[in-house]
C-alpha cells in the first residue's frame, strides 16, 4: 500500500473545512485580478462608496468654484439689515436660505466659501503626511539595524506629543495663521501612524520570497524598493491615511474653533461655529450649520476611507 | 521578563526626553514673545523687557535653557509661571485632579459602551443590526467634540432642561457625566468598531468550530473562548487611548467651561508661559509613556503566543 | 428507542444500549449554500451507517462534500449560509435534525466527538491545553477544577503525550504539531464518546507523524468499541484503518465497499481513476495517470452523472441521467455485501 498520496493534483491540502463557495466562488475563473482590479470592483457596487464619492466631487466643486453655488460673497456683512435674520427654508440656494449670522453675513454663502480651507488641509496635510510617513517608515523598515532605532524613536518622540496640544502650541507662535502655517503645523506631527504603519508592511514584504528572489537576481536597492516593495506595502498606508483624512478636517475645525487654527478673513467652519456659540440659546442655526458641514465632511471621507479598507482587505469582510 | 520590562523603561529615557525637548524647542525657538505677551498692547520700555528676560533666564542659548529645564525638571521643579510668580507644579497639580476625573469617567464610559456595542454588532456582522451601529459609529467619529458638545448641550440643558450647560467650580460627579460622555465618543466608536471587527474575525476562527463542537454552552463559547481572543486588540488600543483622553479634554474642558488642565493649557499658550505649557506636555508624555509600557506587558499576559526576548 | 441519558458520567456497555441497529445512519442528506454566486449544492442525497467499533473511511476531494457532511451531522455546519434541505441524522435511532439546540449540544463533545485537521488553529490559542482539556469535564461533568486537572494528565499520558504533568499549562503553540493532534484526540476522547468524527486527522502532519496519530487513533477506538468516521483524501492513511470506504464525488456516495475489495477491484471509474493515480515503485519511470479536469463548480453540477464531464468511459446517457447507488454484484449476480456503486457501467468497470 503506499504512504501517502495527494488524491488531488492541483492542491495538496483541502480547503473543504470552509463553505464550498470559499472555492469554487468566484466569476470568469481562471481570470486573474490583482488586489487593485478587485478592489475596484468592490467598490463600484458599493454604496457607501458611491455617496461618499459623490459628496466629495460635490465639496471638492465647492472648494474650486464657490461662485457656483452662491452669487453672495461671504465676507459682505449688513448688521443693520441682516443681523441673525432666520433662515428662509423655501429659498433655497439664496443669500437667505440658511440665514444670517450675527455679523449679518450670508450663512449659506460662510458655509459654501468655508469648503476650501476644509479640503485644502485636509488634502494637503494627507498627501505631506504620507509621503514623509512613507520615506520613513520605508527606510526604517527595510534597512533595519541602527537606521531603524533612530527612526523609530524619533516616531516615538512625536507620536508621544499630544496632537491638538502640538499643533495648538506651534500655532500660538505665529501671528499670521493662513492655511499654510495650519498644513505645515499638522503635518509637523501627523506623520508618525503613517511611518509605523509603512515600517510594518515593509518588514512584512521583506521577508517575502518575491523580494528574496528578486535580491538573489542581483536588482539594486533601489528597484527592490520602488518596484517590489513600494506597490505591496502601499495598500495598508493608503487606508490608514484616507481614514486620516477625515480626521483632519475635524483637526482643523477643532483648531479654528479654538480660536487657534485658521483666523479672519479665512472662512472656516470651525471659525463660525467659534463666533456662533454665544447664540446657541437664541439662534441655534447659526452654530449649527456649520457644524453639520463640518460633520458632513469628515463623514464623507471617512466613509470614503471605510470603503477603501474593505476593498482593499478582503479579510476584513 | 524583568529583562524585557528593564529594557522597555531604557528606551523610554530618549523618548521622553526626545519629547519634551520638541515641545520645548516648539515653544521657545518658534517667534512668539511672552514678555511682550504679558504686557499685552500697552508700550513696555524695551531695556525693562530685557531686564525681565535676563531675570528669567530667557536670554540664553536655547540648548542651555533646556538642560537647565530638564535639571530642574529631575529634581521636581517644573519652573516658575512668569504672570502669577506661581510654581508650575502647584498651578498644575489645582488643575490636574478635574481633569484626570473626567478622563477616568470617558474611559469607563469608552470601555463599557464601545465594548459592548462591538460585541453586539461583530456577533451577527453584516446584519442589519451590524450595519446600522457601523453606521452610528461612522456618525460620531465624523463629529468633532466641539459639534457633539454643543449638541449634548443644547439638547439636555437648553432644550429638555435635565442638565446644566456648565459645570460649577467644583463639579461633582453627576456634573461630569455629559462632558465625559461628549470626550469618551471618539474613543468609544473607535473601540466599538475595532471590536467589531475582532468579533467578526475571531467568530469564524476554526477553535470557535471546535468550542462548539466540544458541546459548551453558547455563553461559554463566546464569553470564553470568543472574548478572550477577540479583547487582545481592544485592550491595546484602549491603553495608548488614555493619553488621547487626556489630550481631547481640553476641548471638552473648553466646552463646559472645566477649569482643568486643558483650560490651564489654553490660558497658558495666550499668555505664552512656556513653563507651563511645556509641564503639562511633559505631564501627558509621561502618561502616554507608561500607559503604553502597560499595554505591552499586559499583551503579553493575554497572548501567551507572544513571548519577550 | 432510548433517550440520552443526561447523567451517564460512566459510558454504558455500547451494544447493550439500543440494541441492535447502526449507532449512526444518515439518510438522503442534502444540504445546500446560499452565496453571492448562487446556491451551490454541497451535499446531495447522503446515504451511510456506521455501527459501534466500526470505521468508516469517507474518502474526496475538496469540494466532494465529505466535510460538509461531518459539520453537518455534528451541528457545526454555519447556518445560514448552509441549509439542510432534506435528509435524516439517525443517532442511536433519533434523528438529531429534530432535537432541540440544547439537545444537541449535550450530544456534542459527550456522545459525538470531533477531531480536526489542523490543529493548531482548532484549538484555542490563548488557553493553556489542560484549560481546553479540563473544559470537557467540568461543563459536560461539573468537575472542580483540580479534579478535571487530574483527569486531563490522566488523558495527556493516555494519548501518550510525554511528562504530561508538566506540560498541562502549556499553550498549543508550545507542542509540536503531531502532539498538537494528539491534544485533539485526547479532547474528543475526554466524556468517551460513542462515535467519533476525524475530518482529515493526520493532513497537517508530517508523513513519519502521521502514522503514529493514525495508530494512536485505531489502538484508542478498538480500546473503548467507538465508531469512528475518518474522513479523508489521501487512500494511504485509508487502508490500514478502515472497514469500509465511501468515495465521495460533487456531494454525492459515487462507490461503497469494504476496505479490501475497492483496492482490488474498484467499480466506479472515478474510484479507479483514483487508485491509478497512486504513484507504484513497480512502474516507476511510467508517466502517472492524472484524472483530467477539474471537480465540478457546486453551483452549476453537470446534468447526469456530475462524473460525466471528467470520465475516460461516459456515454451519453451519462450526460443525462443521474445513476442510483446500485448494489454491486459478481458477474453471476451473487451479491457483494455492503459493495455499490453510482455508475451506469459498473459492471465493465469491475468485471470488464
Amino acid at each position: 500500500m503506499p504512504d501517502t498520496t495527494a488524491l488531488t493534483k492541483s492542491t495538496d491540502v483541502p480547503a473543504e473545512a470552509q463553505t464550498p463557495a470559499a472555492t469554487d466562488a468566484g466569476p470568469a475563473p481562471g481570470k486573474p485580478r490583482s488586489l487593485w482590479s478587485d478592489a475596484w470592483h468592490d467598490l463600484r457596487r458599493n454604496p457607501l462608496f458611491l455617496i461618499s464619492m459623490v459628496l466629495i466631487l460635490l465639496l471638492a466643486v465647492m472648494a474650486i468654484f464657490p461662485g457656483l453655488f452662491t452669487s453672495a460673497s461671504p465676507r459682505d456683512a449688513n448688521l443693520a439689515e441682516h443681523y441673525l435674520q432666520h433662515p428662509k427654508w423655501g429659498n433655497f440656494f439664496a443669500p437667505d436660505w440658511l440665514g444670517y449670522d450675527v455679523q449679518g453675513r450670508s450663512i449659506y454663502a460662510r458655509v459654501v466659501y468655508g469648503a476650501r480651507a476644509s479640503i485644502t488641509v485636509g488634502v494637503v496635510v494627507t498627501i505631506a503626511v504620507t509621503l514623509t510617513g512613507l520615506v520613513i517608515g520605508m527606510l526604517a523598515g527595510y534597512f533595519g539595524g541602527w537606521l531603524d532605532t533612530i527612526l523609530s524613536r524619533i516616531t516615538d518622540v512625536f507620536f508621544g506629543v499630544p496632537f491638538i496640544v502640538g499643533a495648538m502650541v506651534i500655532l500660538t507662535t505665529f501671528e499670521e495663521r493662513s492655511v499654510w502655517v495650519v498644513i505645515l503645523s499638522m503635518a509637523f506631527l501627523g506623520w508618525t501612524s503613517i511611518a509605523r504603519v509603512a515600517r510594518g508592511s515593509v518588514i512584512t514584504i521583506k521577508q517575502a520570497d518575491y523580494v528574496v528572489a528578486a535580491k538573489a537576481l542581483g536588482a539594486s536597492t533601489t528597484r527592490i524598493l520602488t518596484r517590489h516593495i513600494l506597490p505591496n506595502a502601499i495598500a495598508p498606508v493608503i487606508v490608514v491615511a484616507t481614514i486620516a483624512l477625515g480626521g483632519y478636517i475635524a483637526a482643523e475645525a477643532t483648531l479654528s474653533f479654538l480660536g487657534i487654527g485658521l483666523a479672519e478673513p479665512t472662512v472656516s467652519w470651525g471659525i463660525d461655529v467659534s463666533t456662533a456659540k454665544d447664540q446657541l440659546r437664541n439662534a441655534p442655526y447659526v452654530l449649527v450649520i456649520p457644524s453639520v458641514m463640518v460633520s458632513i465632511t469628515v463623514l464623507s471621507f471617512l466613509m470614503f476611507g471605510d470603503a477603501v479598507r474593505n476593498a482593499l482587505d478582503p479579510k476584513m469582510r | 521578563m524583568g529583562r524585557y520590562v528593564a529594557r522597555r523603561l531604557l528606551q523610554m529615557i530618549p523618548v521622553f526626553i526626545g519629547s519634551t525637548l520638541l515641545v520645548f524647542l516648539m515653544m521657545y525657538a518658534l517667534p512668539g514673545d511672552p514678555v511682550r505677551a504679558l504686557a499685552g498692547e500697552q508700550h513696555v520700555d524695551p531695556a525693562q523687557i530685557a531686564q525681565i528676560k535676563a531675570d528669567l533666564g530667557l536670554d540664553q542659548p536655547i540648548w542651555q535653557q533646556y538642560l537647565q529645564y530638564l535639571g530642574n525638571l529631575f529634581q521636581g521643579d517644573l519652573g516658575t509661571q512668569i504672570g502669577t510668580k506661581r510654581p508650575v507644579a502647584d498651578v498644575i497639580a489645582d488643575a490636574y485632579p478635574i481633569t484626570v476625573r473626567l478622563a477616568i469617567f470617558a474611559f469607563i464610559f469608552t470601555v463599557v459602551a464601545g465594548i459592548s456595542l462591538g460585541i453586539v454588532a461583530g456577533l451577527k456582522a453584516e446584519s442589519l443590526r451590524d450595519r446600522s451601529l457601523l453606521g452610528l459609529t461612522l456618525v460620531l467619529i465624523s463629529m468633532p467634540s466641539f459639534v457633539l458638545g454643543f449638541l449634548v448641550q443644547h439638547l439636555f440643558a437648553f432644550q429638555l432642561g435635565i442638565a446644566k450647560p456648565n459645570v460649577s467650580l467644583e463639579p461633582t460627579n453627576s456634573e461630569l457625566i455629559m462632558p465625559a460622555i461628549v470626550l469618551a465618543s471618539l474613543s468609544l466608536a473607535y473601540v466599538a468598531r475595532l471590536t467589531r471587527t475582532s468579533v467578526a474575525e475571531n467568530i469564524r476562527a476554526d477553535y470557535m468550530r471546535t468550542a462548539v463542537a466540544k458541546g459548551l454552552p453558547r455563553r461559554r463559547v463566546i464569553g470564553v473562548h470568543l472574548m478572550r481572543n477577540s479583547l487582545i486588540p481592544v485592550v491595546t488600543f484602549l491603553g495608548t487611548d488614555i493619553g488621547a483622553l487626556m489630550g481631547g479634554a481640553i476641548v471638552t474642558e473648553g466646552i463646559f467651561n472645566i477649569k482643568g488642565v486643558g483650560q490651564l493649557v489654553f490660558e497658558a499658550l495666550g499668555k505664552r508661559e512656556g513653563a507651563t505649557v511645556v509641564g503639562i506636555v511633559t505631564l501627558l508624555v509621561i502618561v502616554y509613556l507608561v500607559c503604553s509600557l502597560l499595554v505591552d506587558l499586559l499583551y503579553a499576559v493575554l497572548d501567551p503566543r507572544i513571548r519577550y526576548a | 428507542m432510548t433517550t440520552i441519558d443526561k447523567t451517564a458520567h460512566v459510558p454504558a456497555p455500547r451494544e447493550s444500549v439500543s440494541g441492535d441497529g447502526p449507532l449512526l445512519d444518515v439518510r438522503d442528506l442534502h444540504v445546500e449554500f446560499h452565496t453571492r454566486d448562487g446556491v451551490a449544492k454541497a451535499v446531495n442525497g447522503v446515504n451511510y451507517t456506521v455501527s459501534a467499533g466500526e470505521t468508516l473511511a469517507v474518502l474526496g476531494e475538496s469540494g466532494s462534500g465529505k466535510s460538509v457532511t461531518a459539520q453537518t451531522i455534528m451541528g457545526i455546519l454555519d447556518m445560514p449560509p448552509g441549509k439542510i434541505t432534506q435528509g435524516e441524522i439517525l443517532f442511536r435511532g433519533q434523528d438529531m435534525l429534530k432535537m432541540s439546540n440544547e439537545e444537541r449540544r449535550k450530544v456534542r463533545g459527550r456522545k459525538i466527538a470531533m477531531i480536526f485537521q489542523d490543529a493548531l488553529s482548532s484549538l484555542n490559542p490563548v488557553l493553556s491545553v489542560g484549560y481546553q482539556l479540563g473544559e470537557m469535564f467540568r461543563v459536560h461533568q461539573g468537575m472542580s477544577r483540580k479534579d478535571a486537572k487530574a483527569k486531563s494528565i490522566e488523558l495527556m499520558d493516555q494519548v501518550k503525550i510525554p511528562a504530561a504533568a508538566a506540560r498541562i499549562s502549556d499553550y498549543p503553540h508550545q507542542f509540536s504539531g503531531g502532539m498538537r493532534q494528539r491534544i485533539m484526540i485526547a479532547m474528543a476522547l475526554a466524556l468517551e464518546p460513542d462515535l467519533i468524527i476525524a475530518d482529515e486527522p493526520t493532513t497537517a502532519l508530517d508523513v513519519t507523524v502521521q502514522a503514529q496519530v493514525m495508530d494512536l487513533l485505531a489502538e484508542l477506538q478498538r480500546e473503548y468499541n467507538m465508531g469512528l468516521i475518518l474522513i479523508t483524501h489521501d487512500l494511504g492513511v485509508v487502508a490500514d484503518v478502515a472497514d469500509k470506504i465511501a468515495v465521495m464525488y460533487a456531494g454525492r456516495i459515487v462507490e461503497t465497499a469494504p476496505v479490501g475489495e475497492l483496492y482490488s477491484r474498484p467499480a466506479h471509474p472515478y474510484t479507479k481513476g483514483l487508485l491509478d493515480s497512486i504513484p507504484r515503485l513497480d512502474q516507476k519511470g511510467q508517466e502517472l495517470y492524472a484524472i483530467k479536469g477539474l471537480p465540478p463548480n457546486l453551483t452549476r453540477i453537470p446534468a447526469g452523472c456530475a462524473f460525466s464531464p471528467r470520465c475516460p468511459k461516459a456515454q451519453d446517457i451519462c450526460r443525462t441521467d443521474v445513476p442510483p447507488l446500485a448494489p454491486v454484484t459478481e458477474q453471476d449476480g451473487l451479491e457483494l455485501v455492503g459493495r455499490g456503486s453510482a455508475c451506469h457501467f459498473w459492471k465493465e468497470t469491475i468485471h470488464g
